[in-house]
């Protein structure tokens, strides 16, 4: 079985810990990670603002890299999704979206691979600190990935979870949204910053490093100590402190 | 075919209604007045809302809304400097949206009945031509005269001719978004015909010389204390804030108006192809009165108003009340199906039905934004939307507000170059999807629009440019390598511990909020032979039966995409 990592370009060029942290989970469970080098961004910046021939262009790029891969492993349900607008991107190109289709039906975000293909929810980590869990959005609401964070973050001993108000509301990222409308955005940051303060968590869990990267910026901004980690750091460091 | 008796009037002769109405203002009006904020209520309230108070006009001044910026942005950065605006604004929807939700979640099939409705809008769409044309017999066997009006135009001049031709002076209107749409209002003042609108939120914007800034809820953007001020200059006298006693003085002042109206006007929710009847849901009983006082009804609806039968009206009457307010049923659910007959107690001597196009046909064979005509106007997008959420209905710049305004607008006046700037504030988090009741893809059609601009190419230069620069360099590794290297040395003249945080430059709208990472010193492409080498070397054998389920969901992946392929073709 070929398992593939498909890294997204924020864990590439920011968060590189974020894929070494998923690499080391899957390892332990026996999986022999791939990380086809010609793999790129999976256009949704381009594709988002309309520009849907430069997001073909990059889209492209991810087609190949990943297509003798078995299964593919994200650490972004955004990005996931994303391969989930190719079959429509390559609609004049039937060979190329034939590939789309298989992409997207192979490709997962890392929780549901866990959990949905590898069938693991107890990874035997110890976490004894108060945290909470905000679902971003393409996740939660497009992929429909609810249950499996859960899981895995009950799995976790001593971890206490505290529920986050106006959890599914949008934390304002958005991609070039937040450039663009940057006061709107702003505004939606500011608040979602503000319920975490309200829960008094130590730390802020989540699945999309774009959505943590945006909000973790307005709470340094702010000079709040929360810690901000996407779930898959937060397992590793569990295990190897654990 | 035969014609159903949910003739106006047969069940709720004019005083229960008057009756009803006393006790529906007591107990629903109040809950969906405005937005009301309990934590302003401390005292500060009417003393620090002067400057509502300088934009009080008499209801017979309501201008077009003119005085507003033209970006998104500047408007947007009205409302969100508007601290009494986006307290009132955040109350009412999260009271909205928490009553939604559990009137979804205590139907116990919810998921069903949306299917449902979405099936009968999209087939009655599909077959909108049979089922206008059905309704527009029956509803003429009923005695009603229907019209059809191509155009904004063609609908205002059609309702001023019906008002000269019975000589009114007065029109009562309940709440009706088309009208909002043709700016009707204005146009019967031009002819000096007094235009009352006798919804509650409605009365206020009117008196305020306002928009409605939400489809449901006109007034959201208002606190009590904003409406008592508003409602005292009305009444020449200080009316305490107090919900109970403001609705009783409208209620009131209105019903001299209901008995001297020469025409009742109203939207229309749903018409029934089957019987050509139309139904009305509210909650205050102004729209009962305006549908049986005056002696000549004008409705005006949207062309997509149609449903085929009144069993289709049951899963319709499920879902609107319930996506709109959370309330069960509405207080009062009116079918009308004609002029008053001889038997009848009360209603119109004449009923005029005008059908209005104005752009919802130039959807009709638009795949990407047919679907849109499927909409039922709940509001449910807009009380789920956080950026509405943040700025309220005004900042939207159309009658239509939120995220099923900022498709409708554009999409209705066909000029989506002029107009998407609005597709731009959305995070396109997709709430209002989940929130539609009939599963509207409105954050797709979002895409579309900026889409078609580009395509238009109207999209903005640099940005055009930046596109090119991004999909050059993200379209090949090396490249993409050679960029991250760049950057990384680049970043060393503006970073400080481990953050990037001037607010100068292209970073200004993003840092004004937020610091900026810095690029990691070793990306992942450049960690990973190292990290693979390690990994490897430690690897464990994984577990048989992990083996045999990651087989099995290999083969179902294969097979799911190999059926989607053939479904395809
Ligand atoms: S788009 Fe859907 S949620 Fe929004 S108003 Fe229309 S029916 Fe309601």
């Amino acid at each position: 079985m070929k398992v593939s990592v498909f890294i997204t370009c924020l864990s590439d060029a920011i968060y590189p810990r974020v894929g070494e942290a998923m690499a080391r989970i899957l390892a332990r469970q026996g999986v022999r990670l791939e990380f086809p080098k010609v793999q790129t961004c999976c256009g949704q910046p381009a594709y988002n603002s309309g520009y849907w021939d430069d997001a073909r262009k990059t889209a492209r790029t991810i087609l190949s890299a990943f297509q003798d891969s078995d299964f593919v492993v994200s650490p972004s349900g955004s990005c996931t999704y994303m391969i989930h607008h190719y079959e429509e991107l390559f609609k004049d190109e039937p060979e190329l979206q034939r590939q789309a289709r298989e992409l997207q039906a192979k490709t997962y975000e890392f929780t549901q691979f866990l959990v949905q293909v590898l069938g693991v929810t107890d990874l035997g980590a110890h976490f004894p600190h108060k945290v909470t869990y905000h679902p971003s959005c393409h996740g939660s609401r497009l992929l429909g990935i609810k249950e499996e964070p859960m899981q895995l973050l009950r799995g976790v001993e001593g971890l206490q979870l505290v529920p986050l108000p106006f959890a599914d509301d949008c934390c304002g990222f958005g991609g070039t949204f937040a450039v663009k409308m940057a006061d709107i955005s702003g505004a939606m940051v500011t608040e979602k910053a503000d319920h975490i303060k309200e829960t008094e968590a130590e730390v802020l869990v989540g699945l999309d490093m774009a959505c943590l990267m945006n909000i973790a910026g307005n709470l340094r901004r702010r000079g709040e100590p929360v810690r901000v980690m996407h779930l898959a750091e937060l397992l590793e460091e569990g295990v190897k402190v654990g | 075919m035969s014609v159903r008796t949910e003739q106006k009037g047969t069940n709720a002769p004019a005083s229960t209604t008057a009756e009803s109405l006393d006790r529906a203002a007591g107990r629903q009006i109040t809950d969906f007045l405005a937005g009301d904020d309990i934590a302003a209520g401390t005292g500060t309230g009417v003393a620090e809302h002067g400057r509502s108070g300088e934009k009080v006009r008499k209801a017979s001044a309501h201008p077009r809304p003119s005085a507003q910026p033209d970006t998104v942005r500047e408007r947007a950065g009205l409302a969100l400097n508007d601290e009494f605006l986006r307290k009132a604004v955040k109350f009412t929807t999260e009271r909205l949206r928490n009553g939604k939700l559990e009137a979804s979640e205590s139907h116990g099939n919810w998921d069903i009945w949306r299917e449902q409705g979405r099936q009968i809008r999209l087939h009655t769409i599909a077959h909108l031509d049979y089922y206008l044309n059905l309704f527009a017999d029956n509803a003429r066997l009923n005695g009603v005269h229907v019209h059809f009006a191509a155009t904004a135009e063609e609908a205002v001049s059609l309702s001023l001719a019906i008002a000269e031709s019975v000589g009114a002076r007065t029109v009562v209107k309940s709440k009706s978004m088309v009208t909002e749409e043709l700016h009707l209002n204005h146009a019967l003042e031009s002819i000096d015909v007094e235009a009352i609108e006798t919804d509650l939120g409605e009365y206020i914007i009117q008196l305020a010389g306002e928009t409605p800034s939400h489809i449901i809820i006109p007034a959201i953007h208002k606190n009590r204390y904003q409406i008592a001020e508003l409602l005292s200059a009305d009444a020449g006298e200080t009316l305490s804030p107090d919900t109970t006693i403001l609705a009783g003085y409208v209620r009131r002042k209105l019903r001299e108006k209901f008995l001297e109206a020469d025409i009742g006007m109203t939207g229309c929710n749903f018409a029934i192809a089957e019987t050509g009847s139309m139904v009305l849901f509210e909650n205050e009983g102004n729209a009962r009165m305006v549908t049986t006082v005056p002696k000549t009804q004008i409705t005006l609806m949207g062309m997509e108003r149609i449903i085929p039968s009144w069993e289709d009206l049951e899963v319709m009457a499920t879902l609107l009340p319930r996506s709109a307010t959370g309330q069960r049923l509405t207080v009062y659910m009116s079918g009308i199906s004609g002029p008053r007959r001889e038997s009848d107690a009360d209603g119109p001597e004449e009923m005029h039905i005008i059908i209005l196009d104005n752009g919802r046909s130039n959807q009709l064979g638009d795949p990407e934004f047919q679907e849109l005509l499927n909409c039922i106007r709940c509001g449910a997008c807009l009380n789920a939307c956080p950026v509405y959420r943040h700025i309220g209905g005004h900042a939207y710049g159309g009658t239509y507000s939120g995220p099923i305004g900022a498709v409708l607008t554009p999409a209705l006046k066909s000029n989506v170059a002029e107009w998407d700037d609005i597709a731009s504030a959305s995070s396109l988090c997709g709430a209002c999807y989940e929130a539609c009741p009939v599963k509207i893809p409105l954050h797709d059609m979002l895409v579309s629009l900026r889409r078609r601009k580009v395509e238009a190419g109207r999209g903005n230069p640099l940005e055009t440019i930046g596109m090119k620069g991004f999909s050059t360099v993200a379209g090949n590794a090396k490249l993409m390598g050679v960029a991250l290297k760049m950057g990384r040395i680049g970043q060393r003249l503006i970073a400080r511990k481990g953050v990037i945080s001037t607010r100068i430059g292209p970073l200004k709208g993003w840092n004004t909020y937020r610091v900026t990472p810095t690029l990691a010193e070793q990306p992942f492409r450049e960690r990973w032979a190292t990290l693979e080498e390690e990994l490897s070397a430690g690897l464990r054998e994984m577990n048989p039966a992990m083996k045999r389920r990651m087989e099995e969901k290999a083969r179902e992946s294969r097979e799911a995409a190999q059926r989607k392929g053939d479904g395809g073709h």
